[in-house]
């Protein structure tokens, strides 16, 4: 489908302006892009993990949000919008219901991969009609920046801040596209801010139109947690694609696409250069990290381009 | 006509849910009451109810799925036990702060460890302060009753609060009774529809529900439950009164069993209160004055009522059937000794703890307890004032 950008940045926005997240966080961008992908006659309800979206953009007595909100609690995004959407099937059916809604579920790194795990592996099995976001900063960035599932190998976090003894996190992280899509499931891509919003508008419509149950991963990076140069934001998402540590890719009715070959595979020291969080790969001595590292990056991309050529 | 039925509780509040037909109910199964949705899984597979039934994967997902549903305007429930109920610990603080009313069909069962299948009240007290209103019954009847009665104290404007009716694990929930039905035209006349007045999926008017709000807010949501809390009081006894107007069955907070003129008298909550009632029945045949409260709504809590009942009592004993910990009494004689230090009477109290993990309770273990009491009018020698019945001490 032909993506016009001016016309899609030009849609009234559902996430209105004054909250309280961060300059710069990935979160709203990718919360504002999400909800592009929603055809302005529609309506939507929002479910919200606990998180940083959830606490900066509905404090009581005020409201970021122009559809209908539901916030439960940090480890059952998946299941509230279950019992939201299995109301709207009661409510349509016995005509206490005439508009049409669609089901959107948002949840940070930790409240998808760790504590909220079971809630939306539930959700996705039983085949609700709802999408079910990720904003993937890898970490526990609400509570100060502790290790997820989500944060890449060797980071340093909280949690596993590098020290005498200590490289940072010692595992790699978990993906859990490939996890989603083994349930299954209609839909499941994963996106970042790329290509002016092009891939991931694409993939966020499909995944709010496609009937059943779909799951988007949005790499979104968290200046204060990555430690990068703020405005440097869209530069760090497209070095995570270039290196191919961050693939665009969908997985749609089992059919496994790459959206996106770079060129010329880039190093991943470009990636890890300008984020803090990183800084120690670069210290004399560490040479070693980085291989590793890269080795990871390549397997993974590898295995990926496998299942793609099936 | 009323319908009259042999029916186990599990069953009779497995009708009761068929006859009101909710819009969702997420649950997940649990012993001992696993059979409440598996009993409405075949009405509605075959027919009988339409609800949407989500089959989720916890009960933390089933009371989750609970408040997404009610948060969204439906009628809304769930059935669990024990642990079960645990496992929604968390969610239950947020489906009453956030005034939805919510019914939960709760199997009273032991809570872990060691692991038990069994019938206490450790599940539902350890949620007493979760902002649930909990009512308990002794039989059948009254679990069928009581969950008839639901929705009506829930839903009023000037409560909305989620609802447990309660009864005992496999005592009630599995042994088979005689019960009276009502109707079906007439359970959903009484019912009534559910119209709240703000929801997630009401048309044209987007609603925010679950917001983060601390110390400048946090303190009046706790204020406006407390006082939903105090309201549904009324709201109970109103409830009570249609419902005794369409049965012919009389319900209130409490019922008092010959305790008008009592010397010696039990307070007991559930199942066992059946069987304290001929162990009363059998000390009044030898002349003496034995009676009997049994408390039917334990939130809100009808203390004023309670120590007016209780008031000409010599000796007292609370029947806990569970453990608190506290090296004093169970939740219930916390509350009853509290009611009557406010109303100023004080008979002398012994607390027991009893039935735990199903052990049995037999009209002999009950009358050895007023045996005690009435051992202690005659020494006026309280003794210890914390006991466990029918427990094995070496």
């Amino acid at each position: 489908m032909a993506y016009n950008f001016k016309e899609i940045m030009n849609q009234e926005e559902r996430l209105a302006p004054g909250h309280r997240m961060c300059a710069g966080c990935g979160g709203t961008i990718a919360v504002r892009n999400v909800l592009r992908g929603l055809h302005p006659e529609d309506h939507a309800v929002i479910t919200c993990a606990t998180g940083c979206l959830e606490v900066s953009s509905f404090t009581y007595p005020y409201t970021a949000w122009k559809d209908s909100f539901i916030h439960n609690a940090f480890e059952n995004a998946g299941a509230t919008c279950s019992g939201v959407e299995a109301a709207y099937e009661a409510l349509k059916r016995r005509g206490k219901v005439k508009d049409n809604y669609k089901f959107i579920a948002f949840g940070g790194d930790g409240g998808t991969y760790d504590i909220g795990f079971q809630s939306l592996s539930g959700a996705m099995e039983r085949g609700h009609d709802m999408v079910y976001v990720c904003y993937d900063n890898g970490a526990y960035m609400n509570t100060g920046i502790q290790r997820s599932s989500a944060t890449p190998m060797y980071a340093d976090t909280t949690t596993t801040p590098v020290g005498s003894e200590s490289v940072g996190k010692p595992q790699y992280r978990k993906d859990i596209v490939d996890i989603i899509a083994a349930h299954n499931v209609p839909y499941a891509a994963q996106t970042t801010f790329v290509q002016n919003f092009k891939d991931m508008h694409i993939k966020a419509e499909k995944a709010i139109y496609k009937p059943g149950a779909a799951y988007l991963n949005v790499m979104a990076p968290c200046p204060r947690g990555w430690r990068y140069d703020t405005p440097q934001i869209i530069e760090i998402c497209k070095l995570a694609v270039e290196t191919c540590y961050w693939p665009l890719f969908e997985v749609e009715d089992g059919k496994w696409t790459l959206n996106y070959e770079p060129k010329k595979k880039l190093p991943i020291e470009d990636f890890l250069r300008p984020q803090g969080r990183f800084k120690h790969l670069f210290k004399k001595g560490n040479e070693e990290l980085l291989v590793k590292f890269q080795e990871e990056v390549d397997r993974r991309w590898e295995d990926l381009l496998y299942r793609c050529a099936r | 006509m009323a319908i009259r039925e042999r029916l186990s509780g599990n069953e009779a509040v497995a009708i009761a849910i068929r006859q009101i037909n909710p819009d969702v109910m997420p649950a997940f199964p649990i012993t001992p009451s696993t059979e409440i949705p598996q009993y409405f899984s075949s009405y509605i597979a075959n027919g009988k109810a339409d609800t949407v039934f989500i089959p989720v994967e916890s009960e933390h997902s089933a009371m989750s799925a609970a408040i997404g549903a009610s948060a969204a305007g439906a009628r809304t429930l769930t059935a669990t036990s024990s642990c079960g109920m645990a496992l929604m610990w968390e969610l239950l603080y947020v489906a009453a702060s956030n005034r939805l009313p919510i019914a939960m069909a709760l199997v009273n069962r032991a809570l872990s460890g060691p692991i038990n299948i069994n019938c206490d009240h450790s599940d539902v007290m350890g949620a007493r302060d979760a902002g649930w209103l909990q009512i308990f019954a002794e039989n059948n009847q009254e679990a069928y009753d009581n969950f008839v009665q639901a929705y009506r104290i829930a839903e009023h404007k000037d409560v909305r609060l989620p609802i447990m009716i309660c009864q005992d694990g496999f005592i009630t929930s599995h042994a088979v009774e005689n019960i009276e039905l009502i109707e079906d035209d007439k359970v959903k006349a009484f019912v009534g529809e559910y119209e709240p007045e703000d929801y997630l999926l009401k048309d044209g008017e987007p609603f925010h529900v679950g917001p983060y709000a601390v110390s400048n807010y946090y303190m009046e949501a706790k204020r406006a439950q407390a006082e939903g809390m105090k309201n549904a009081k009324q709201v109970i006894l109103e409830v009570a009164k249609e419902f005794e107007a369409m049965t012919g069955r009389s319900y209130g907070f409490f019922e008092e069993y010959r305790l008008e003129d009592a010397d010696y008298a039990i307070v007991i909550m559930g199942s066992a209160a059946g069987t304290a009632k001929d162990a009363v029945d059998k000390l009044r045949a030898q002349g003496i004055k034995a009676g009997l409260l049994k408390v039917r709504v334990f939130r809100p809590f009808p203390a004023e009522e309670i120590a007016k009942a209780l008031t000409h009592v010599k000796v007292l004993a609370c029947m806990d059937r569970t453990e608190s910990f506290n090296n004093e009494c169970g939740p219930l004689g916390a509350e009853v000794k509290s009611a009557l230090f406010d109303a100023g009477c004080a008979p002398k109290v012994i607390n027991y703890v009893y039935g735990l993990g199903g052990r049995d309770v037999t009209v002999e273990s009950i009358t050895s307890v007023y045996e005690e009491l009435i051992k202690i009018d005659e020494t006026k020698e309280t003794g210890a004032k914390y006991r466990y019945l029918s427990v094995r001490e070496d």
